[in-house]
């Protein structure tokens, strides 16, 4: 496992497999929370922080109780408690002893427990039998890849609201199409990692 | 007002179509809606987990303490997630590749967890049933219409049968995600337009129909970050 190769991971992450534009995970949070750069900015990094620790968390357990057992049925329920107590636990932990973090990510982090990237992300990185390492640059890649994407999308989406689209289009259709255009333009990244480190 | 049956039964098809009405479980609409075939194994796994979800936590509704309701039933819908995942490697394979990790996206669909917190918990099993099945119904025809518009311009085919003219001039961006986006937002104008002024608006419903209302735990929209989900907006702070 080389050095080249989690670089690889991490940027496929960010750009060519960006979780919200390519693959459709977390779209709620994307419609939802990308109103604001304050906002946006505070899920993201909501986001970055629990699809690590969840995929640090989730890995061992399937690795090394759940595979030697024979309990790979078991992964959906297991995963989605794990995570949901794991949220609720980074909760208290932060208003324990960060309450200054607790107040920037408090409000966000309930909502992140119904968020599918962070679920795709822990089962993606059992599906693709990365290792350890390897699972882990892949959740921060993909963190980061919603951050890239929800950051953008809340300035395209200031552009929009002094915008006047046609009636029936007005809210959440303009929206979308704003973000097929958004989505479009991330076609110019594939091949970009390959080439760069091929 | 209590509801008629029949009302609960059909609202959920396009009065509160969960995915073009009330916005939620975006994800898999959009992902899996690349082909018509695709889309109704989809809706058909949707359709089984909501039923079966609903029903049992209608049933638990008075055991279920409200301080663990949400991951009750998390545990509950992860169950019935579980054995249709089973029970499609088992003997639809092809569509268990096909839909692949989406499947067991299921899980954290918003429309199972909101009509399980909406619904289920204030309603008897009968009318929980009844409200399942229009709202399957009513997700799995948005998918079905989807994925046919996808399918026929994309790759000029419509249940993997090719048509004539369209199969040499597809538009091969419809079934990549920029086309899942721009289809998805033209439908949901549609909708708009037919819908206009007899529609409740995603405002009125208020928290209840916010994708994050059942993990939110908050009662007001007070300070409430996803409740932007709306048409207007919410209360965005």
């Amino acid at each position: 496992m080389s050095f080249k190769a989690l670089i690889v991971i991490l940027l496929s992450g960010v750009l060519v497999n960006n979780y919200v534009l390519r693959q459709f995970l977390g779209i709620c949070p994307f419609l939802g929370v990308s109103k604001e750069l304050k906002n946006a900015t505070g899920m993201s990094i909501a986001v970055i922080f629990v699809m690590l620790l969840a995929t640090a968390v989730t890995w061992p357990i399937q690795t090394f109780l759940l595979t030697p057992n024979g309990l790979d049925y078991l992964q959906t329920v297991v995963f989605i408690l794990v995570i949901a107590a794991l949220v609720q636990l980074v909760e208290i932990v932060l208003k324990k002893y960060i309450p200054a973090l607790y107040r920037a990510l408090g409000v966000y982090l309930p909502l992140i427990t119904t968020n599918c990237a962070v679920l795709g992300v822990t089962i993606a990185n059992i599906d693709k039998s990365y290792t350890f390492v390897e699972a882990l640059f892949n959740a921060l890649g993909s963190g980061l890849g919603f951050f890239l994407a929800m950051v953008l999308f809340a300035g395209v989406r200031g552009q929009i609201e002094s915008s006047d689209p046609p009636e029936s289009f007005k809210g959440l259709p303009i929206t979308l199409v704003a973000a097929a255009i958004l989505s479009l333009s991330f076609f110019g990244f594939n091949g970009v990692v390959e080439n760069l480190f091929g | 007002m209590k509801e008629s049956k029949l009302s609960i039964l059909t609202k959920g098809i396009i009065k509160e179509n969960p995915v073009l009405v009330l916005v939620l479980g975006t994800c898999p609409t959009l992902a899996v809606t690349t082909q018509a075939s695709n889309a109704i194994g989809m809706g058909i796994a949707f359709t089984f987990v909501l039923i079966c979800s609903n029903i049992v936590i209608s049933l638990l509704r008075n055991i279920i303490p409200d301080k663990v309701r949400i991951p009750c039933y998390i545990t509950i819908i992860a169950g019935f997630v579980t054995i249709i995942e089973l029970v499609m490697e088992a003997y639809a394979y092809s569509l268990y590749e096909a839909l692949g990790i989406y499947l067991s996206l299921i899980v954290v669909n918003c429309i199972i967890l909101g009509r399980a917190e909406m619904f289920a918990n204030k309603n008897k099993p009968f009318a929980s049933f009844l409200d399942a099945i229009g709202m399957g119904i009513g997700f799995t025809l948005t998918l079905f219409v989807m994925a046919s518009i996808r399918e026929i311009l994309g790759s000029g085919s419509w249940f993997g049968m090719e048509i004539p003219v369209l199969a040499e001039n597809n538009i091969s961006l419809m079934t990549m995600a920029p086309g899942g986006f721009f289809v998805f937002a033209c439908l949901m104008a549609l909708v708009n337009k037919i819908t206009k002024g007899r529609n409740k608006r995603i405002t009125e419903y208020g928290c209840e129909t916010c994708p994050s209302a059942a993990s939110c735990g908050k009662t007001g929209c007070e300070g409430c970050v996803a409740g932007a989900n709306t048409q207007e907006g919410g209360d965005v702070k």
